[in-house]
């Protein structure tokens, strides 16, 4: 018996079909692609930069505490990359290193590596970077001040801002075509309508996220919007406005649809969708804030846990 | 192996690799020079009476386990017993290992032959306890009355083709066992299940036919319950417990056979899956080593591959060639080392790709961080640990490579544990 040759024990099944964090992360990233290449074409070097730190950061941060937790690096999985980039997209470009840095820290470590890492955080890491930084330092995430250096061949108020101030009559100012095309003040990879659509609907038909989610939440701002806008046509802005102005694209697709803080079953993924666009268009028309997104969006990873209660019937379960 | 399609926007769907409806030759592997047989339980060999080291044994002879119980066994060959000795299996269940020297030619024992005056129940019992295919057959004639019979010409997992070969190779003996199995089971509803092509040939058999397309996992009996009787199976409950038997046609062909000829069956159908995917059909005498079948069609292992019992979705691995060929032994797989998925302890993602396959609608992504923290009780109450029908699809999807069909399995067994201590201090 000594000398048999011994075959490697495992347990069924013996397949898998392939899919891993690792590739799902790298396919967001290059679904990202687009909308990031025309922030830097818009912007230049200076967008490219905060991006570069952003992804920087992101990582470095998560080395650093798996280093201090005696854990084996995760940076390869790409997740601290994905959240980094997101990170990127949102700010505007002249953000200074040093808020960067910060928010990337925030993200990392307060808002996914001390409850566990990937899969352990309640709430989106990006999105909590964010939000920090929103309450922080109010005036850095002010589009219309942060940009106000650049002049480019485009109306250069930040639109829901312009909104919120003078009212609906400053829609006329934007074309749609400008709003898909990323000729619009925002975000570095937030603005690029277009690009955002084709990103996240090869992410939806590869699987790598939940297509109820960022239809249920596009459906649910259009048609909040919607009935702002037909209830005082001067005072609030239509709904095709509010889907390609600010995080709404961006939010659809890349925010909403982050794994763990959001739903996996059927309705209450709709339901996850359709509150945060309703929220989005509540904070957006009657809120404090002019965008919405991240506290939408936030304020549903909060209610997750609750609303995937609603699940089907397992096979032969006893009542 | 099976990789996922570019395109997932529905539910991550699995189908089988187109099915071989030719019929091909069954390779014959030689008697083995040594053979064993595995026992559940401990008691083999336990006080003077039953089986003992040295005693001389022929082919389809009744060997009394021990002097306590009416457990048997059938040996497969002609021979002496040369070893018994104690082996723990799957989940810590306890076995025993009864070895065989054989002899070249084999010597028929001739008692179940002579029993023809007995009733076909009282000879099941008394002689047909396993029969190749079907493990504990006797066992489903305490589920009497039975309202339906489900026979299995149909392979439950991918690559696996013995139940189709059995259709297609001796649809004579099957069609003699159905007639077996009426005077043992009555009036009750027979359904043969046979691969879609193979309905016509089916047919002759005279019974309930229903040719089905195979996608994993609806051919599990559980999801067959659903399927052909409508009927779900309460968490916890045997299909057999809803007045449902499971049989493999091969059990019924054996069955066929053993009543016709006056012989035990011995031999095994299995399907041999080559580390390329192909596979071939092949008949041993039960108590072969596995190694000896390797051996036969040239299959070369090296370290680091894997040999599974049964197919790569429900099979399980064993260790060691010398493994025999059992009753129940449906098929044997060879794994490359290079083709072995690797798991990992990362956290669940939440990506939900398991609640969008399970079969049983479990809440798999919330199951798996109960199970992982050894919660079993609240695993069982909250998260229907019980529903799974224990098809691995969890596992094959899982994009943190986390063996959940593992931890699933555990906690079924930490369970049952819990409740048979919890009932004994009662």
């Amino acid at each position: 018996m000594l000398n048999e040759k011994l075959y490697v024990g495992a347990h069924a099944p013996f397949w898998h079909n392939g899919n891993t964090i690792r590739a799902k992360s790298y396919n967001i990233l290059v679904a990202a692609l687009p909308a990031v290449l025309m922030g830097i074409y818009l912007y230049g070097l200076p967008a490219l930069r905060v991006l570069a730190l952003a992804v920087a950061g992101a990582m470095f941060w998560e080395w650093l505490i798996n280093q201090a937790m005696r854990r084996p690096s995760t940076i390869g999985d790409g997740n601290a990359a994905v959240i980094g980039l997101l990170l990127g997209m949102l700010l505007p470009a002249t953000m200074p290193w040093y808020a960067v840095v910060v928010t990337t820290f925030v993200a990392m470590v307060v808002g996914k590596l001390i409850y566990g890492g990937v899969g352990c955080n309640p709430l989106n890491p990006t999105l909590v970077g964010l939000a920090i930084l929103m309450l922080s330092w109010k005036s850095l995430v002010d589009f219309d001040t942060a940009l106000a250096r650049y002049d480019m061949d485009f109306y250069m108020l930040y639109p829901l801002g312009a909104v919120k101030a003078f009212g609906a009559g400053v829609v006329e100012r934007y074309s749609m075509s400008d709003l898909l095309w990323g000729r619009q003040a925002g975000g570095i990879g937030s603005t690029f309508g277009l690009g955002l659509l084709v990103g996240g609907c090869y992410l939806m038909v590869r699987g790598f996220i939940r297509w109820e989610i960022s239809v249920s939440f596009l459906v649910g701002l259009f048609l909040a919007a919607l009935i702002f806008h037909l209830a005082d046509p001067g005072k609030y802005a239509g709904p095709v406005f509010h889907l390609l102005t600010g995080y709404s694209l961006i939010g659809a697709f890349f925010l909403a649809t982050e794994d763990s803080s959001s739903p996996v079953n059927f309705t209450p993924m709709i339901l996850y969708g359709l509150g945060g666009g309703v929220l989005t268009v509540l904070i957006r028309n009657i809120g404090a804030f002019p965008d919405g997104v991240v506290f939408a969006v936030l304020m549903m990873n909060v209610a997750n846990p609750l609303l995937d209660k609603i699940r089907p019937k397992a096979m032969g379960r006893r009542e | 192996m099976i990789k996922s399609s570019f395109f997932s926007l529905t539910k991550p769907g699995l189908a089988y690799p187109a099915l071989k409806l030719d019929r091909e030759d069954v390779v014959e592997i030689p008697l083995p020079a040594k053979a064993q047989l595995f026992l559940k339980g401990s008691s083999a060999g336990s006080n003077g009476r039953g089986i003992r080291v040295g005693d001389k044994v022929k082919t389809g002879q009744r060997l009394m386990v021990s002097g306590d119980s009416d457990e048997y066994l059938i040996s497969p060959v002609t021979g002496s017993i040369s070893s018994i000795s104690p082996l723990t299996g799957y989940l810590g269940q306890t076995l025993t290992v009864v070895a065989f020297d054989v002899e070249k030619t084999d010597v028929w024992d001739d008692e179940f032959g002579a029993s023809k005056a007995m009733s076909p129940s009282q000879r099941v019992r008394g002689f047909l306890s396993s029969l190749p295919g079907q493990e504990g057959f006797s066992s489903l004639l305490e589920f009497l009355p039975l309202e339906a019979l489900v026979i299995y010409g149909i392979d439950k997992d991918f690559l696996v083709s013995t139940g189709r070969c059995v259709v297609q190779t001796r649809l004579e003996e099957i069609k003699q066992g159905i007639e077996v199995l009426k005077k043992l089971f009555g009036q009750c509803r027979m359904v043969l299940l046979v691969p879609s092509g193979l309905g016509l040939q089916a047919e002759r058999t005279g019974v309930e036919v229903r040719a089905l397309s195979p996608a994993y996992p609806e051919l599990l009996p559980k999801a067959i319950m659903n399927r052909v009787f409508g009927k779900a199976v309460p968490a916890g409950s045997r299909c057999e417990e809803m007045g449902v038997g499971f049989l493999s046609a091969e059990a019924v062909a054996g069955l066929g056979s053993a009543f016709q000829s006056g012989r035990i069956p011995v031999h095994k159908t299995l399907t041999v899956i080559k580390k390329d995917g192909s596979s071939v059909n092949v008949r041993a005498r039960i108590g072969t080593p596995v190694q000896e079948i390797l051996d036969a069609l040239h299959i070369e292992t090296g370290t680091g591959d894997g040999l599974i019992f049964g197919g790569p979705m429900t099979g399980r691995s064993v260790y060691s060639g010398q493994t025999p060929v059992l009753a129940d032994t449906d098929a044997v797989m060879i794994q490359d080392a290079r083709d072995e998925p690797l798991f990992s302890d990362t956290h669940c993602v939440n990506c939900g790709e398991c609640v969008r396959v399970c079969p049983a609608s479990m809440p798999v992504n919330m199951l798996i961080r109960v199970l992982e923290n050894k919660m079993y009780e609240e695993a069982v109450q909250a998260y229907d640990l019980l529903s799974c029908i224990e098809c691995g699809l969890c596992s094959f999807v899982c994009i943190a490579q986390i063996p959940i069909f593992h931890y699933i399995m555990l906690g079924k067994y930490e369970y049952e544990r819990m409740i048979k201590a919890e009932g004994s201090n009662a």
